[in-house]
């Protein structure tokens, strides 16, 4: 069984969701909470059946699924998706543990279990067909949870959201079909097999061209600066299990596909079009900080404060060495962890008063003291307070990239101060002072389903926050073998230069080397 | 004195009309039987011509393995021409006709069904197809064409409504255009060349070094306006929306298919020499020409309101996704077409079915056309499994992965990428963009709106057994496609690159 955890971990919710049709709707929350239960520890037995010392792929699967054209079914885990992989399926019991909708529950944990065996997919996958499939097919669940159950606009925000998407991973399709066929060239044989297509070196040129196709398609999905417009309204109309799904697992698709594909598969163009991207990277962080401060909905100024630190995750994987990446990478879980959080209170805020605008409120903090300290703790943990998760991740991202350029990992750590101002602004206008308005005096506390997802995303914000060793170390040890991997593929004297040789240097302390 | 003519049987090879031969007698049958006994039901009628089709497609497999051991087969004075594209395609014909034909054992009961000719003529419909497809020879695919072409036209007028006989009208007279389009191109082709046979015409253009380029260039032109007609191209499409809205959905979907994997072959058969042999003004006609009608009969389709209307556009677009083969004209390219064109079939026949069984005799006040996209809204909440499956066969003609049509896609995309057409690849992949919005329109009717309870009594209301099994045949090809895509490609492959394509 423990050769085929992944296969089983990808299709055990989807053949669950396919069983839920059968049961009856009074009871289908039940056996949604069981399935991501059941799912969520058999993620936990493949963290502990992994070998965190290894720092290839583990548990690789491999079943041809059309030869004639290189297109296998191929899964593995490294250090890097492990961990996105548990998030996955924690969110996912986080999220039907928690859930209070009411309408059509149904439909929507049906929905959700197979929106799980997409993400599940996606971060397994080694072949890019495979990954496309799975990458493609992760849309329709979130197009219906939104279509469905969301706001008013909710058919504008999940088309539009879908329709983004979509353009963008076409554009990457091309991208993946040329890879192939340049493989193909050089070897005579179709292949989409990821580490197949690692041991190709390109030329720069193409390298450039192929790395704009990849880049569109996971630009639109992290969302980058420039193409971000659609996450604000599908945040907006999302209901509260669509907006913490989207933020904690489906935005890390983009960025988590940028360190499997575009970094390794690219190497030349990736230093390239390293100050480029960091650059809209800033933008990114700014500019939602800004937005986020301007905003009176409190979901939006979460929204934008979850675009902006998405900025740093990418920031991080573009300083190209092991800090930066390893650093994002947990920067990824943190973000999950901690956004995903913030969306869930927002939810149990508008499940009680169905208004998220701010100057509704006021003064909580004396009514519903829990919440208010919850939503505290989680808030200190999104400014990236020390001992918190996203501190770490945070400091290691940035530190990486100051190894490039000292001037622009300035401008971006200023920016992270702006976030502190709007997150702390947001939560003064929301639970300090006086109590405003009559109807928020009988506000009741959080209740025990809601504490049931909030108190674990506590524990995770600060256990990782004051011992993230047992992450940083598997993931480390797969950083390393990327980042050799490109410095060996690289072609270029500066992209030699930029990207460390780690087996040249393994003695030296990587701090000294910076000075 | 003429000399006398003796000619050895054998030598005709008369077995290579063997499969349009049956599908002509089982007309002949059908019409004999109606003679001795009137008034059989349906099913009876529906089902010998099932056995008839089965007949042969057995034939035709027959000749797949004649083909593989010992080459193209030829007959009747060479006209007629059983290489790997007339087999693959009239495979694809035969079957899809056995896919369609049980469409008919609807639960309500229909005008044209209770006429045995319309079951003669369906076959005789095929034949025609598979002369159309298994030669060289221009007169006899002219003479295959027309057959075709006016058994479609009464069958279509036989569905006794008035919409119905403006669309055979319509289709008749654009057809009869289309037909002189053709046997002018080939009179052209006949003058300067002084053959039909295109590989004849092949070799004399190319022996005399295409000095009557002018010449051919006006045949080609003729030649494009015909075969654009059928496969419905841009500008030669604005027949087919009104004849799909007008004919039964049904029949709309059939003629989404089947009689363009005939026209496509033809096409094949004449442009690709021409292409090949670097007639650039071909090739730059025909880049325009593919890139316009996907995207303009795109961009039509979002505009629509009845989603028969939009499904008609939407097999116009496909129709120009897969003519991108014959710009292209490699052996990737032309398996692309035909594994395109058979997950395409099973996808398409499964949408049109679903609109089938959805068919109402009258209008409700208010109703506009057949098949609103209101008429569909919030299907999700009172038959799920039916907007399941309208929302799946949607899904794979958008190009959703790993539905049917997607594998179709990516290889006629990898097919272009590899021959070097990088910008066609790209207008390809962003069409499937822009189309994705339209069949997800219906989608947003179907799971995400307020139902409309006027229309509730007409959801499946033609629904019967065999109906039924049907969608479920496509809904099972079109789920499973991923498994059935590799021994189809070895196949197709391998026959295409056996007949020099």
């Amino acid at each position: 069984m423990q050769e085929h955890i992944l296969s089983i971990l990808i299709f055990f919710p989807a053949l669950a969701a396919m069983f839920g049709f059968v049961v009856h709707k009074d009871s289908v929350r039940a056996y949604g909470i069981t399935v991501a239960a059941i799912e969520f520890f058999l993620s936990l037995w493949l963290w502990n059946l992994y070998d965190p010392m290894t720092s290839g792929m583990q548990f690789m699967e491999m079943a041809p699924l059309v030869s004639a054209f290189g297109i296998s079914y191929l899964v593995g885990v490294d250090g890097i998706s492990l961990f996105i992989i548990i998030l996955s399926t924690f969110f996912t019991l986080i999220g039907i543990a928690s859930l209070t909708e009411k309408r059509r529950v149904k439909d929507l944990i049906i929905t959700l279990l197979f929106l799980e065996m997409t993400m599940v997919g996606v971060f397994a996958a080694l072949d890019a067909i495979v990954f496309y499939i799975f990458w493609e097919l992760s849309l329709i669940p979130m197009l219906y949870i939104i279509g469905a159950w969301g706001g008013p606009l909710r058919i504008y925000a999940s088309i539009k959201f879908f329709l983004y998407t979509f353009t963008g991973s076409l554009v990457m399709l091309v991208g993946m079909l040329f890879m192939a066929y340049f493989y193909y060239q050089a070897t005579g044989q179709w292949s989409f097999s990821l580490l197949e297509w690692y041991r190709l070196i390109l030329p720069v040129s193409i390298q450039m061209w192929l790395f704009g196709a990849f880049f569109l398609g996971f630009a639109i999905k992290v969302p980058m600066f420039p193409f971000h417009t659609w996450l604000p309204y599908a945040h907006g109309q999302a209901p509260t299990i669509g907006s913490v799904i989207l933020a904690a697992i489906l935005l890390k698709m983009g960025t988590y596909a940028f360190i499997r594909f575009s970094l390794p598969l690219f190497p030349d163009a990736s230093v390239i079009f390293m100050f480029p991207i960091a650059i809209l990277a800033i933008i990114m962080i700014v500019y939602a900080a800004m937005v986020a401060y301007a905003q009176e909905d409190i979901k939006q100024v979460v929204a934008y404060s979850s675009i902006s630190h998405m900025g740093v995750i990418i920031l991080g994987i573009f300083a190209l060495n092991v800090e930066g990446i390893t650093g994002s990478v947990f920067l990824m879980i943190a973000h999950g962890v901690v956004s995903g959080a913030l969306f869930l209170l927002v939810g149990v805020i508008y499940d009680r008063r169905h208004t998220k605008l701010m100057s509704e409120f006021g003064g909580l903090a004396s009514v519903m003291p829990r919440y208010a300290t919850i939503f505290g703790i989680m808030m200190m943990a999104s400014v990236g307070l020390p001992l918190t998760i996203n501190f770490v991740g945070e400091f290691l991202s940035l530190l990486g990239f100051y190894k490039q350029s000292h001037s622009y990992t300035l401008v971006a750590g200023t920016a992270i101060i702006v976030g502190a101002i709007y997150m702390l602004s947001a939560y003064k206008k929301a639970f300090f002072g006086n109590v405003t308005k009559e109807e928020n005096k009988n506000l009741k506390d959080v209740n025990r389903t809601e504490l049931l997802g909030l108190v674990p995303l506590v524990v995770v914000a600060i256990w990782l926050g004051v011992y993230p060793k047992p992450l940083l170390e598997p993931i480390n040890n797969s950083v390393e073998a990327i980042v050799q991997l490109m410095h060996d593929k690289a072609q270029t004297e500066e992209a030699k230069q930029r990207i460390p040789d780690l087996a040249h240097s393994a003695g030296l302390n990587s701090m000294q080397e910076a000075h | 004195m003429l000399a006398p003519i003796s000619i050895s049987l054998a030598s005709l090879n008369i077995m290579t009309m063997a499969p349009m031969l049956i599908a002509i007698v089982g007309a002949l049958a059908i019409l004999c039987i109606d003679l001795v006994k009137e008034g059989l039901h349906k099913s009876f009628y529906v089902m010998v011509s099932l056995l008839f089709l089965l007949l042969d497609l057995g034939a035709i497999v027959d000749f797949g393995n004649i083909f593989l051991k010992s080459g193209t087969v030829l007959g009747m004075f060479d006209m007629m021409l059983i290489d790997g594209l007339a087999i693959l395609s009239q495979i694809i014909i035969v079957a899809g006709s056995m896919l369609f034909i049980p469409l008919a054992l609807t639960s309500k009961r229909f005008h044209e069904y209770n006429y045995p000719e319309y079951f003669a003529l369906f076959l005789f419909m095929i034949a025609g197809f598979q002369f159309m497809v298994a030669s060289d020879n221009l007169i006899l695919i002219f003479v295959g064409l027309e057959t075709a072409s006016l058994a479609l036209y009464t069958l279509i007028a036989l569905h006794n409504r008035s919409k119905s006989f403006e669309a055979a009208v319509k289709y008749f007279t654009m057809g009869a255009l289309a037909a002189g389009f053709f046997a002018f191109g080939s009179m052209i082709f006949y003058a300067i060349t002084g053959s039909v046979e295109i590989n004849q015409i092949a070799l004399a253009l190319a022996k005399d070094e295409y000095v009557n380029i002018g010449f051919v260039l006006v045949a080609v032109v003729f030649l494009l306006g015909a075969i654009g007609f059928k496969l419905s191209m841009v500008p030669f499409h604005t027949w087919t929306p009104d004849v799909y809205e007008g004919s039964s959905a049904a029949l709309a979907g059939y003629m989404s298919i089947v009689p363009k994997i005939a026209g496509f072959v033809v096409a094949m058969r004449l442009f690709e020499f021409l292409v090949h042999s670097g007639v650039v003004w071909l090739q730059v006609v025909l880049y325009v020409a593919v890139v316009v009608t996907m995207t303009a009969s795109n961009i039509w389709a979002l505009v629509q309101n009845d989603v028969k209307r939009m499904l008609a556009y939407s097999s116009i677009s496909h129709a120009g996704f897969v003519m991108a083969a014959i710009l292209i004209g490699t052996t990737q390219a032309n398996t692309a077409l035909f594994l395109y064109w058979a997950l395409f079939s099973f996808t398409n026949l499964g949408a049109f079915s679903m609109l089938w069984v959805s068919r109402q005799k009258n209008l409700i006040p208010g109703q506009s056309s057949d098949h609103p996209y209101e008429k569909f809204a919030g299907l999700v909440r009172t038959m799920p499994m039916a907007a399941i499956m309208i929302a799946l066969f949607m899904l794979s003609l958008a190009g959703v992965p790993p539905f049917g049509l997607f594998w179709g896609k990516i290889y006629m995309i990898g097919a272009a990428v590899s021959a070097g057409y990088t910008m066609l690849a790209l207008i390809m992949a962003l069409n499937s963009a822009i189309a994705a919005y339209y069949y997800l329109k219906l989608i947003v009717f179907m799971f995400m709106k307020e139902p409309i309870a006027e229309y509730q009594k007409y959801y499946l209301m033609n629904a019967s057994l065999s109906l039924k099994t049907i969608i479920g045949i496509a809904a099972i090809g079109t789920i499973f496609a991923v498994f059935a895509v590799n021994p189809l490609l070895k196949v197709i492959t391998l026959f295409v690159y056996n007949s020099g394509y």
